[in-house]
C-alpha cells in the first residue's frame, strides 16, 4: 500500500448524533494517478475529502495518504502532511477575499517549507508561471482583488494555488460546477496537463458523471460507500 | 510569525469600516485614561510646586490642611489670626531664619488680595525652589502700590501704572468699600503656573491703610474723609496678620520647633510642614483620583470588549475564510493565532491612536492648561506610562481576541475542509 497515493481500508466515519456517513472497505488510488470520484450531493464526498486531508477522523479504518496512516498521526502530524503534499480546489469562493490574486497563489507556502523550499526565492515569480499556464497571463491580474476576477478566472486562481510548491496529491471537490461546459472542459485540461507535469495525483470529485472521461478512472462513491446516507 | 502577522492585518483591511470603528473606540477610551492620568499627575505636580523652600507655615490652630489651602491655595479662608507682638516673637526665633507675614481678606475683581512685605518677594520659592521674578515694574515702594500676579494682569489687560480699586472681603463688585483708597499697579509678576499668578499684592501697611475707618467691621461712612495723606502719617502696623511663612536656620529642628510653636504658651498656634499637609490632601483627594481611574479602566474595558465583540460577530461570514486557511496547510494554531493577531493589531494600534490624541492635545492644549490652571501636563512626548498603558491595552486585546479565537478554532475543527453552513 506504501506506494498509493491515497488507501483505504475498513473506514468507517459517523458525525456526532448521526447515523454513518461512510463505511468504505476498500479504495486506492496510485501516485500521479487522475482519479474522478463521481457521487450525488450528500453521499459524503466532502467528509471522504475530509478524512483523506487529515482534517477529520476516522470512526474506524485505515487512511493512508503516501504511505502514512493518518489515523495513527498526531493532529499536528496530518495537518503538516496536507500542508506539505496536498493541494485543494473547492467548488466556488474559494478564495481568500483580502488577498490578491499572487498573495492567494502564494498562500500555501506561508504553512508549508516543504513546498516553499521546492518554490525557492521567487514565489511571486512560480506564482506568475503557474497562472500563466493556466491561462491568466495578464499581469494587470496580479494585484487585483480575487473578487473582480470572473468565476472561471477565480478556479484557475484556485488550481494554481493548489499545484503551488507540486504537492504530491491535488484535490478537487466540485470544482466546476459554477462554470459553462466549454471552461468546465477547459478548466479540467488545464488541471490536468498541470498535475502531469508535477507528477501530481488527482482526485477529481464530481456529482457529473460526463466529467469521466476526462481521466484515467472513475469511482463511483456510492458503490464504495455502504452507508445509508441521505442524497 | 510574519507571514500570519501579514494575513492578520490585511484582513483587518478588508474590514477597514468595522475595525477602524472598533479601533476609534479602543483609542478613545485609552485617550480619556491617559488624559485623566496625564491630568491627575499635573495637578499633583502644579499643587506640590506651589510651594518650595518654605519649612513650617504657621497660623491660628485650625486643619493642618485648611491651614494650608487659605494660607498657600487662596482657598477658603482663616478661622482666626495671629495677633502681631505673636508674629514678632516668632520673628525673633533663634531657629527661624527668615518670616514672610502674609494677611488675607480683601479681594479685586474675584483675584485674592494678600498683604505681605518685601521678604515674600525675596523668600517665597515655587518649583525648583524657584523665586518670583519681575516681568514689569518693580515691589511696591508706595503705601499704595500693588503687585499683580501674571493672570491678573493678562485677564483684566492691567500694565504697571493701571489704578485699580479693591473690594472688602471676596466680592467682586466694584464699589464694594475701598473705592475711595485706589492703589497704583507698580509691578507684574512673571507668570508662575501658581495661586501667585491670580493675587494682588500689597503691603501690610496698605491693608492696615484701606480698613481705617473699618474698626467696627463695617465701613464708618466718615472714612472717606480721611485724606490718603492723612493716612500715611498714621502708625499702619498691622494688629494682626493670618499666616506665616517661615524658613529654619536649621532643617533638622523642624519637629521640634512645629512641636514647640504648636505648644505655644499664651496665644495658641498652629505650625504645619507644607510637604506633609499636601500629602494629606492627597491623601483626602485619592479616594476621588481611584474612582476617576476607575471608571477610566471601564472604559478601556468596554473598549477591549468591543474588539472581542466586532471579531465574534464576523466569525460565521468568516468561516469559509478558516476552512481555506485549513484546506491550504493553516493548522488549528494558525487560526487561533490570525484572531489573537487580529484582536492585537487593533489593541495596539487603538492605544497607540488614543495615546497620540492625548499628545496632540497636550502640545495644542497644554501651554493654556498650564498658564490658566498651573497644572502642567507633561507635554514632553510618550514616556513609560504611556508605554505601559499600550502594552496592557496589547496584552488585554490579544486576551479578548482569545475568546473569539477559541470558537473559530473549535469551529475549524469541526467544520473540516467544506464549511456545513
Amino acid at each position: 500500500m506504501s506506494d498509493a497515493a491515497i488507501a483505504i481500508e475498513a473506514l468507517r466515519f459517523a458525525w456526532p448524533g448521526h447515523p454513518p456517513a461512510l463505511d468504505i472497505d476498500s479504495f486506492t488510488m496510485a501516485r500521479g494517478e487522475r482519479l474522478f470520484l463521481r457521487g450525488p450531493s450528500g453521499s459524503g464526498k466532502s467528509t471522504l475529502l475530509g478524512l483523506i486531508a487529515g482534517v477529520l477522523q476516522p470512526a474506524a479504518g485505515r487512511i493512508e495518504v503516501l504511505g502514512r496512516d493518518m489515523s495513527a498521526l498526531s493532529a499536528a502530524a496530518r495537518d503538516r502532511v496536507r500542508a506539505d503534499h496536498l493541494g485543494v480546489i473547492f467548488q466556488m469562493f474559494n478564495l481568500v477575499p483580502y488577498l490578491s490574486v499572487t498573495g492567494n497563489v502564494t498562500l500555501p507556502l506561508l504553512f508549508s517549507p516543504v513546498r516553499r523550499k521546492t518554490v525557492g526565492d521567487d514565489a511571486e515569480g512560480e506564482a506568475r508561471r503557474l497562472l500563466d499556464r493556466l491561462g491568466l497571463s495578464d499581469p494587470g491580474l496580479l494585484n487585483r482583488r480575487v473578487s473582480d476576477l470572473s468565476v472561471g478566472q477565480q478556479q484557475r486562481v484556485a488550481a494554481a494555488r493548489a499545484l503551488i510548491g507540486g504537492p504530491d496529491i491535488v484535490i478537487a471537490d466540485e470544482p466546476t460546477s459554477a462554470l459553462d461546459s466549454d471552461a468546465r472542459d477547459r478548466f479540467i485540461e488545464l488541471l490536468s496537463e498541470e498535475a502531469a507535469r508535477t507528477g501530481a495525483a488527482l482526485l477529481f470529485v464530481s456529482h457529473d458523471r460526463s466529467l469521466a472521461s476526462h481521466f484515467s478512472r472513475a469511482v463511483d462513491l456510492g458503490e464504495i460507500n455502504h452507508a445509508q446516507v441521505a442524497a | 510569525m510574519r507571514a500570519l502577522l501579514s494575513l492578520a492585518w490585511k484582513s483587518l483591511l478588508n474590514r477597514k469600516g468595522s475595525v477602524l470603528l472598533t479601533l476609534f473606540a479602543v483609542a478613545l477610551s485609552v485617550a480619556l485614561f491617559v488624559g485623566v492620568d496625564k491630568a491627575r499627575t499635573g495637578a499633583r505636580e502644579g499643587f506640590g510646586n506651589t510651594i518650595s523652600g518654605t519649612d513650617l507655615i504657621i497660623g491660628a490652630p485650625t486643619g493642618s490642611i485648611n491651614l494650608l489651602l487659605y494660607s498657600v491655595f487662596r482657598m477658603g479662608n482663616a478661622t482666626a489670626e495671629i495677633s502681631w507682638p505673636t508674629y514678632e516673637k516668632l520673628a525673633a526665633r533663634d531657629d527661624i531664619a527668615w518670616t514672610v507675614p502674609i494677611s488675607l481678606g480683601d479681594s479685586h475683581r474675584g483675584f485674592r488680595v494678600l498683604g505681605t512685605n518685601h521678604s515674600y518677594f525675596e523668600h517665597y520659592k515655587y518649583g525648583h525652589n524657584e523665586p518670583l521674578r519681575m516681568a514689569e515694574g518693580k515691589e511696591f515702594d508706595d503705601l499704595f502700590d500693588a503687585v499683580i500676579g501674571a493672570d491678573v494682569a493678562r485677564e483684566l489687560g492691567y500694565t504697571v501704572g493701571t489704578e485699580i480699586v479693591l473690594s472688602h472681603g471676596l466680592g467682586s463688585d466694584f464699589g464694594s468699600g475701598h473705592e475711595n483708597r485706589p492703589f497704583r499697579v507698580s509691578g507684574i509678576l512673571a507668570p508662575t503656573g501658581t495661586p501667585v499668578d491670580r493675587t494682588v499684592h500689597v503691603s501690610l501697611e496698605a491693608i492696615t491703610a484701606i480698613h481705617v475707618g473699618w474698626e467696627s467691621g463695617a465701613k464708618n461712612p466718615m472714612s472717606d474723609s480721611i485724606s490718603t495723606e492723612t493716612i500715611r502719617s498714621f502708625n499702619l502696623t498691622p494688629k494682626s496678620i493670618t499666616a506665616v511663612f517661615a524658613g529654619l536656620r536649621q532643617k533638622g529642628t523642624i519637629l521640634r520647633t512645629r512641636r514647640e510653636i504648636n505648644t505655644n504658651k499664651g496665644e495658641p498656634l498652629m505650625a504645619i510642614i507644607p510637604g506633609q499637609a499636601l500629602a494629606e490632601l492627597w491623601s483626602v483627594t485619592a479616594m476621588a483620583e481611584r474612582a476617576l481611574m476607575a471608571v477610566s479602566i471601564f472604559v478601556i474595558a468596554v473598549g477591549v470588549v468591543s474588539i472581542l465583540t466586532s471579531i465574534l460577530t464576523s466569525l460565521n461570514e468568516r468561516r469559509r475564510e478558516m476552512s481555506i486557511l485549513r484546506a491550504v496547510g493553516a493548522r488549528p494554531g494558525h487560526i487561533f493565532g490570525l484572531l489573537t493577531l487580529e484582536a492585537g493589531l487593533i489593541g495596539f494600534f487603538g492605544a497607540s491612536l488614543g495615546i497620540v490624541i492625548v499628545h496632540v492635545l497636550i502640545a495644542i492644549a497644554g501651554p493654556l492648561v498650564s498658564e490658566r490652571y498651573g497644572i502642567s501636563l507633561g507635554g514632553t512626548g510618550p514616556g513609560l506610562f504611556d508605554l505601559g498603558v499600550l502594552g496592557a491595552v496589547t496584552l488585554a486585546s490579544l486576551l479578548a481576541g482569545a475568546v473569539p479565537a477559541w470558537a473559530a478554532f473549535r469551529r475549524s475543527l469541526a467544520d473540516g475542509l467544506s464549511v456545513r453552513l
